[in-house]
């Protein structure tokens, strides 16, 4: 007899939602954390601590440079410490809160690495290194992914960072390089930006934040370069001299071509995230990982090995949390023979600058690579009666619809809110809805989201505020 | 060159098998055409003899294991490059490498243009209730499939479902001290096909039974008088059961009804009579099929009867001989039965029950009499045919056998 129904390894999103909704259909349920605390990088060192600072921070932007156009005089000052310690007690609520809905549904924590044995055999190596063999009927592995490291750049987290460090720098840099104009850079070069540091995003590719609408892409840099972000696209970063005082980064055209030398305080590298496969005994257990690192899993989450699944960052697929807690309820539910299923075509992004980028579905460019007639409808903030008085105008929304049936298959904003707003363009879509059916949908007013509407409006060419 | 050995085909219908004993070890030498393993279908058990001469190299299924058609049960190696006194038993090699994924991993970004996809929840639904998006109508925009359609289309299905189908019972709770005393053995293949089949009979049909009894004098004189003189003749004994057969394939035609069946709104009439005669055996009851009974001879159907008891009981009956009978009599005489009524062999619309002969005091001219008689008793299907035939049927069957000339005859 097994002593577990469900054994998860990692109680990051995936894993701790995995547990909780396997316990809510009746499983017994453990899972193995090696961090003190649950909710792995995302509430730990990512999401949850980056909004914690990117929150702060824009609120110290907006004291110094937007309440006076709103009639309210202050001079802010920065308590840095303070603020670590405001992120801190924010994360602090977030992974107690999680401790606490694991032990409501009676989930048991094993508090060490996991390392699959075998199909039912899970082995527990306590942070007091013993040791304990778990069976149990079924294994998800969730556990998650970590900083991908530049080879030649050795991460100290003093001066050369990784996303972690960048959460807790003890001063203001002067100077911050940024390798990598992805989400994590932008947004962590925002927060620093905004507290005083002069920064410079590095990326190796001629666009920032791939994978966005390229239009979109266009429109963050520009603003982000207005808030004071210098970029240095189509660059790449051939060293890191931290002999002296300051650190001296050695440039490179990625076209190839002569190199310059860019001196700062702090480099922060922000290049990416690997699966964190490592001790899980995968090769010795018979569980196949793919040319990247990721377990290789079939549409159930199943890898070769019965009764093993995987989700999340080890897995193929975009990095983010709310598409390993998908995978992890789709992973409960099957195990409790239900059809449990993940539409990948739905999953929202979003990068929280400011303003927000939010997108869902195909981007343009897919769209002209796959060959597919659109129809395109945009509307700007600059249009909208809420963003004027809440000075909020920078960024539009923008709709990619099929030209024949009108389904909508993207939807893209960047606007201050973005990412809450774009959870009406998920549902639609999740229901295969039309442009026309968004246009019909009543949107309250004055709301951000009558932007959404029109630019649906905008996809028939009849938006009313333009 | 190592040869499979796989699930050969079972006949209509038959698409998997439990795995029976296996005769041969792994490393035995084996003759090509000898038997191997056996395999339990629903109707019968089958051998699977060796698709070649060699050393039986590998078993790949072991017994009470499931197989479909066609799966591999094992191979057979080359006899001359693994010596008999040299085969090594092969067992399965753990994995040591990656497996392969038994489903290559789907595409997960493909852009689906579907023109209306049901709701999220109605997608899930829709899958677990086992319904098509087409099955169900959506009542959404444009016709979407939402969740409460997929409820409710479940629903229907559950209902007809149900009724098909009734989830059985839990066993009731038995006192501790009884428990011990108990045995639980799994139904065979056979029982569970047969209970399964007998229990769709009685929830399909419209079945009642009629009654009669018959006189046995005449076919008891015919047969004592003739017996040795046909044994002698044909090697088989003169029983009763080849009278019955005649009689009953020629009540069958005067009353065509008996031997339809109902084939969605049709009924087919079958001008033809296999006549399936129920045979008793330590698994179970089988019903091999008499083909064309109307035109064989006694000697024939006597023989053909006893044969069939003897491969019956020994498992050794084809899945032709098994199936396309079109009536079917069942002799429960033979146990001592004094009335029954038989359970229709689906879809077939009668059955025949033949019970025990006993001496009885009956009433001819006016006079009690001690008579040789038996009951007989006909199920049929209400829903084709009619009290007035099945009374009919049975009466001409009585009347042929209480003067056997008239099968003769035919009249």
């Amino acid at each position: 007899m097994a002593q577990y129904d469900l054994i998860v390894i990692g109680t990051g999103p995936g894993g701790y939602v995995c547990a909780i909704r396997a316990a809510q259909l009746g499983m017994k349920v453990g899972v193995v954390e090696k961090r003190a605390t649950h909710g792995g990088t995302c509430l730990n060192v990512g999401c949850i601590p980056s909004k914690a600072l990117l929150h702060a921070s824009e609120r110290y932007a907006e004291a110094e440079h937007g309440f006076a156009a709103m009639g309210i005089k202050v001079a802010p000052v920065l308590d840095l410490a303070a603020m670590l310690a405001f992120k801190d007690a924010g994360v602090k609520g977030n992974v107690d809160g999680v401790a606490y809905l694991l032990k409501k549904h009676k989930i048991d924590h094993f508090h060490g690495t996991g390392r699959v044995l075998g199909a039912g055999k899970v082995e527990v190596t306590f942070i007091n290194g013993e040791k304990q063999v778990v069976e149990t009927k079924a294994i998800v592995i969730a556990t998650g992914s970590e900083v991908m490291s530049l080879p030649g750049i050795a991460i100290d987290e003093k001066r050369i960072l990784s996303s972690t460090g960048a959460l807790s720098l003890a001063e203001v840099p002067k100077r911050m390089v940024v390798i990598g104009a992805g989400y994590i850079g932008l947004e962590l070069g925002s927060v620093w930006s905004r507290l005083g540091a002069q920064v410079t995003v590095i990326e190796m590719l001629d666009r920032v934040a791939p994978g966005l609408d390229g239009e979109v892409a266009k429109q963050l840099q520009r603003t982000l370069a207005k808030q004071g972000i210098a970029f240095r696209l189509g660059t790449k970063v051939a060293g890191v001299d931290s002999t002296g005082k300051s650190l001296e980064l050695t440039l490179e055209p990625a076209k190839g071509g002569a190199a310059e030398t860019l001196e700062c305080d702090v480099v922060l590298v922000a290049v990416g995230r690997v699966p964190n496969t490592q001790g899980l005994g995968l090769a010795e257990a018979g569980i196949a990982t793919d040319n990247r690192g990721r377990i290789a899993v079939d549409d159930k989450f199943a890898t070769g090995l019965p009764g093993i699944y995987a989700i999340g960052d080890v897995i193929e697929g975009p990095m983010l949390a709310h598409k390993a807690e998908e995978e992890g309820v789709a992973v409960a539910e099957s195990l409790a023979g239900q059809a449990g299923h993940v539409d990948y075509r739905t999953i929202p992004s979003v990068v929280y600058t400011a303003p927000e980028v939010a997108s869902v579905g195909k981007t343009e460019e897919e769209l002209k690579a796959a060959g597919v007639a659109y129809k395109v409808g945009k509307f700007p903030f600059t249009a909208n009666g809420r963003a004027k008085v809440n000075r909020t105008t920078e960024g539009f929304v923008k709709i990619l619809a099929d030209a024949t049936t009108d389904r909508v298959l993207g939807v893209h904003i960047i606007g201050a809110d973005a990412g809450t707003m774009i959870a009406e363009a998920v549902t639609l879509m999740a229901f295969g809805g039309s442009a026309e059916d968004l246009a019909r949908i009543c949107h309250a007013h004055p709301t951000l989201n009558e932007a959404v509407k029109e630019a649906a409006l905008a996809v028939d060419k009849r938006p009313i505020h333009m | 060159m190592a040869t499979e050995i796989r699930v050969p085909s079972l006949g209509e219908s038959v698409v998997e098998a439990t795995v029976g004993q296996w005769f041969k070890q792994a490393g035995d030498a084996v003759a090509a055409d000898e038997p191997l393993v056996e395999l339990e279908t629903d109707k019968v058990t089958v051998e699977v003899p060796a698709p070649a001469s060699g050393v039986l190299a590998e078993i790949a299924v072991k017994q009470g294991d499931t197989v479909a058609v066609g799966a591999v049960l094992g191979t057979i190696g080359d006899g001359a490059a693994m010596p008999e006194a040299a085969a090594p038993v092969r067992t399965p090699a753990p994995p040591t490498g990656p497996k392969k994924l038994e489903r290559e991993p789907s595409p997960r970004h493909e852009i689906g243009m579907e023109e209306m996809p049901p709701s999220p929840a109605a997608r899930k639904l829709l899958v677990e209730s086992d319904l098509g998006a087409g099955e169900v109508t959506g009542s959404g925009r444009r016709g979407q499939v939402l969740k409460d359609d997929v409820t409710k289309a479940a629903e229907a299905l559950r209902t007809r479902e149900r009724k098909e189908k009734a989830p059985p019972p839990a066993r009731a709770p038995i006192a501790s001290g009884d428990a011990a005393r108990e045995e639980r053995v799994r139904m065979s293949r056979l029982r569970q096909t047969i209970a399964k089949r007998l229990k769709e009979a009685q929830d399909t049909a419209a079945m009642l039974t009629t009654f009669n009894d018959v006189d046995m004098s005449a076919v008891m004189r015919l047969r004592s008088e003739h017996r040795d003189a046909f044994e002698k003749r044909h090697g088989v004994k003169l029983g009763f059961m080849g009278f019955f057969v005649k009689a009953a394939a020629q009540a069958l035609k005067d009353v065509p009804a008996v031997n339809a069946e109902i084939d969605g709104e049709d009924i087919v009439y079958k001008n033809y009579y296999h006549i399936g005669i129920a045979v008793g055996t330590e698994r179970g009851l089988v019903v091999p099929v008499l083909r064309d009974a109307d035109r064989k001879s006694l000697a024939e159907i006597e023989s053909a009867i006893a044969d069939f008891g003897v491969r019956a009981r020994s498992g050794k009956l084809s899945l032709e001989e098994l199936q396309g009978g079109t009536f079917t009599i069942s002799n429960g005489g033979i146990y001592g039965s004094l009335l029954s009524t038989p359970i229709l062999n689906a879809p077939q619309s009668g059955i025949l029950g033949m019970h025990r002969i006993e001496e009885r005091a009956v009433v001819r001219d006016g006079a009690i009499v001690a008579r040789p008689m038996m009951y007989l008793a006909l199920s049929y299907d209400h829903r084709l045919v009619d009290g007035r035939e099945a009374v009919t049927f049975l009466v001409h069957v009585k009347e042929a056998l209480e003067d056997p000339k008239r099968l003769a005859v035919d009249f």
